[in-house]
């Protein structure tokens, strides 16, 4: 803050505080034109309104004065007149600083102990078991429901259907570094409303949602030459693109004729954000290994 | 008779009038947006209907439509009363009146469509700030111009808080609304970051204490003497939390910012002043209550004075409250919890409505030649129907804010949070109900308010009333 700034700021206010300190004084002190105080002032309005001149309660006087008295104190021990820090040496950082640091201190033994252990093990302690449970609670409900069971863009965490695998890895990587799945836009090389109507019915054909007739089997080329780099010539998916598996009876954006048409037409884009800052390499492991036990129910 | 020896009480019969209504339309909204945070489905998919857009109307509605008409018609009313003369330019009193039923008009259409500033309680777009701080002008203009003809010297503390609250709103206003235009309906603020932040919030906070606290202060000053037949407590005390009152109030507005980027110190001045407030604040509640007393009797037979005295209570519990909800500590707990929405409600309905609910009471049969209100009996329903309705609401605020922000806060033994959001959200659910409940009671309040307004002037075409000699 430049010097004139904090000039500006902490002359200001010491000149509020002995305004209202003068007033203070001001009102213990007899009333206008010596006037009693049991009397009214003397000036009348609309026919029937005066004033009597009272003095201001003493109670009232010294309650604004402590009060007065509590902010200058206050001013002295915090920050607030201008750049002047205040003698305890208070800051909002420093108090974070401290408050993070009382916690590091106090709940790293408990990751400690869990650093080491694998999936199984974890999922066999209780209390990580508890304590993931808080994490998901906190980190993942917005999307995945507080039930796990997802939402339509938004895996369910408790099938046994994982689009990047479910090794101890794969999963605790969805969580630190996040996941972006990508399915472009298809329709142009589909040549117009039949081609994609052909690819829908072929598509759901895969899972037996719909017969496999000849308009959709007339699709199959097709699939092969765009689809099947991603979610294989089988439709049966790749965990390493978190190409989903066509032929089982998941469908994360909706398995109906609209949804799939959507799908192919105009794409879509899953993500995942990264945990992995805001978690810590210990939590998100722990995290990984409850969600890992949600589906083993 | 010459005009000019009778009061312009035409453009004080259209604010009350539009008090009432107003009072209707906004709690209807503020009832509805209610019912959506229990039954979202209520917005029926409908991008107007959405709870973000009707808060903002709900807000604007209640504060500067029902609250904004009863400052005019009051102090119009009041400063010819107490300077003796009639209302300086009865033309640019009119316009006052047409001026501002066009903002209230132009901000119930646009907010629903969604042109917005995002700034809270300074929604409103660029061209209707413009109309708005043109009509503000021409009521300084009106006001001030009747106080400088006034055939009395002495200046009526009623007078004061109103001057203040005019002079303050008219600054605050045009500070925080500077914008770049882009268009007709979209323009940028000129200030960014913690500084648009800060502004807002010194707005924010002024306008809660210069439109709905010293403004009504000045009703109070005027209704609740004349209504009691008593002379004022303490002419001392009204100088002292006068002149405290808008000195200190100016400086609370960083409260609202507690542990943001705002630095510490503009944190530390926004508590501290605020809590030298409390007594400057309470200066005034002292000053009713006392006024009263020594006519507590006449409560048993007027329900006029029951309102006045509830609204006193109202007014000094929630002037306690915010001093202590501005400590960081407090802060720290009640910010961003329904607590902080209990704590406006126990104001604005509690200490802004009833004083107003009162004050229309008192001077509408004033103004249609009549003795009183066709049914004192109705005002003593319609008093009990509100208290019972803000006592529900607030309390069903207080519990589900605590309860709120001490789930947010608890922590487990291996530092996880203990509750998910959407647990406290559930926890919330019955004092959402509980809070409906309060708000319908309001609500329904005012219907009463209006057949009996309807009553007591539907028959009676009014006369004018010659000025008063001074004494």
């Amino acid at each position: 803050m430049p010097a004139f700034w904090h000039w500006f700021v902490a002359a200001g206010t010491i000149l509020f505080v002995v305004w209202c300190v003068w007033l203070i004084r001001w009102a213990g002190r007899q009333g206008p034109q010596n006037v009693a105080d049991d009397q009214v002032v003397g000036h009348v309005w609309d026919g029937d309104l005066e004033e009597w001149n009272n003095p201001a309660p003493r109670w009232w006087l010294y309650l604004y004065f402590i009060t007065i008295l509590w902010a200058v104190g206050y001013m002295i021990a915090y920050p607030g007149l201008g750049t002047f820090d205040g003698v305890l040496g208070w800051s909002q950082h420093g108090q974070y600083e401290e408050e993070m640091q009382t916690a590091e201190n106090k709940y790293t033994p408990i990751y400690e102990r869990y650093a080491a252990m694998g999936f199984a093990e974890l999922q066999s302690e209780p209390d990580a078991m508890r304590l993931g449970a808080s994490l998901y609670a906190s980190y993942c409900t917005t999307c995945h429901g507080s039930g796990a069971r997802g939402a339509p863009g938004y895996p369910n965490l408790t099938d046994n259907d994982w689009l990047w695998g479910n090794s101890e890895a794969a999963i605790t990587t969805s969580i630190r570094n996040g996941r972006m799945g990508v399915m472009p836009v298809l329709a142009p090389a589909l040549g117009g409303d039949a081609g994609i109507d052909n690819m829908v019915a072929y598509v759901k054909s895969l899972s037996g949602l719909a017969e496999a007739d000849a308009n959709a089997m007339s699709a199959q080329p097709m699939f092969v030459a765009l689809c099947s780099a991603c979610h294989t010539a089988e439709g049966t998916g790749n965990p390493a693109l978190g190409a989903p598996n066509l032929t089982d009876d998941t469908w994360l954006y909706g398995g109906s004729d609209e949804a799939i048409r959507t799908t192919i037409t105009q794409g879509r884009n899953g993500v995942m954000p990264a945990h992995g800052e805001l978690l810590g390499d210990d939590r998100s492991k722990i995290l990984a290994a409850y969600i890992a036990s949600l589906s083993q129910q | 008779m010459d005009k000019s020896a009778t009061y312009n009480d035409k453009v004080v019969r259209q604010f009350s009038i539009m008090v009432v209504i107003w009072g209707i339309v906004g709690m209807l909204v503020g009832v509805i947006i209610a019912a959506q945070l229990i039954w979202p489905a209520l917005n029926f998919d409908l991008p107007f209907l959405t709870y973000a857009r009707l808060r903002p109307l709900h807000t604007n509605a209640v504060i500067f439509a029902f609250g904004g008409s009863a400052l005019f018609a009051t102090s119009y009313y009041v400063v010819q009363r107490t300077c003796h003369v009639r209302l300086a330019f009865d033309k640019l009193a009119a316009f006052t009146f047409w001026g501002w039923q066009l903002v209230i008009l132009l901000a119930a259409i646009t907010l629903p469509l969604g042109i917005t500033q995002s700034k809270e309680y300074a929604e409103l777009e660029w061209p209707i700030d413009l109309l708005i701080a043109v009509v503000w002008v021409s009521y300084a203009i009106v006001f001030f111009g009747t106080i400088a003809k006034r055939r009395i010297k002495h200046i009526y503390v009623a007078n004061w808080f109103y001057g203040a609250f005019i002079i303050t709103v008219a600054v605050l206003h045009i500070f925080n609304n500077l914008a770049v235009p882009v268009s007709l309906t979209k323009s940028y603020s000129i200030y960014t970051g913690v500084v648009d932040g800060m502004m807002q919030w010194w707005y924010g906070h002024n306008a809660v204490g210069f439109f709905l606290t010293a403004g009504f202060l000045g009703m109070m000053y005027y209704f609740v003497p004349k209504q009691a037949g008593r002379p004022v407590y303490s002419y001392r005390l009204s100088v002292v939390h006068f002149w405290s009152l808008i000195a200190v109030y100016m400086w609370a507005g960083p409260h609202h910012l507690h542990y943001t980027s705002l630095p510490d110190w503009a944190q530390t001045l926004g508590m501290v002043f605020s809590v030298v407030l409390l007594a400057p604040s309470w200066g005034g509640m002292i000053n009713g209550i006392m006024t009263l007393s020594g006519a507590w009797h006449k409560l048993r037979s007027d329900p006029i004075l029951k309102f006045m005295i509830v609204s006193l209570s109202f007014y000094g519990m929630s002037t306690f409250e915010g001093p202590m909800m501005s400590i960081k500590t407090v802060n720290a707990l009640s910010h961003y919890t329904d607590w902080t929405i209990g704590h406006v409600h126990s104001g604005a309905l509690g200490w802004v409505a009833m004083m107003t609910i009162g004050t229309m009471y008192c001077l509408i049969p004033r103004l249609y030649n009549k003795e009183a209100m066709y049914s004192t009996k109705l005002i003593d329903v319609h008093f009990w129907t509100s208290t019972i309705g803000v006592v529900l609401y607030a309390v069903a605020l207080w519990v589900a804010g605590i309860t709120q922000g001490l789930m947010w806060r608890a922590v487990n033994a291996d530092g996880t949070l203990t509750y998910s959001f959407v647990e406290s959200l559930k926890a919330t659910y019955p004092y959402y109900g509980l809070r409906l409940i309060g708000g319908l009671l309001f609500f329904s309040g005012m219907f009463i308010m209006a057949y009996n307004v309807w009553k007591t002037i539907s028959d009676k075409k009014p006369v004018p009333v010659a000025v008063l000699e001074p004494a």
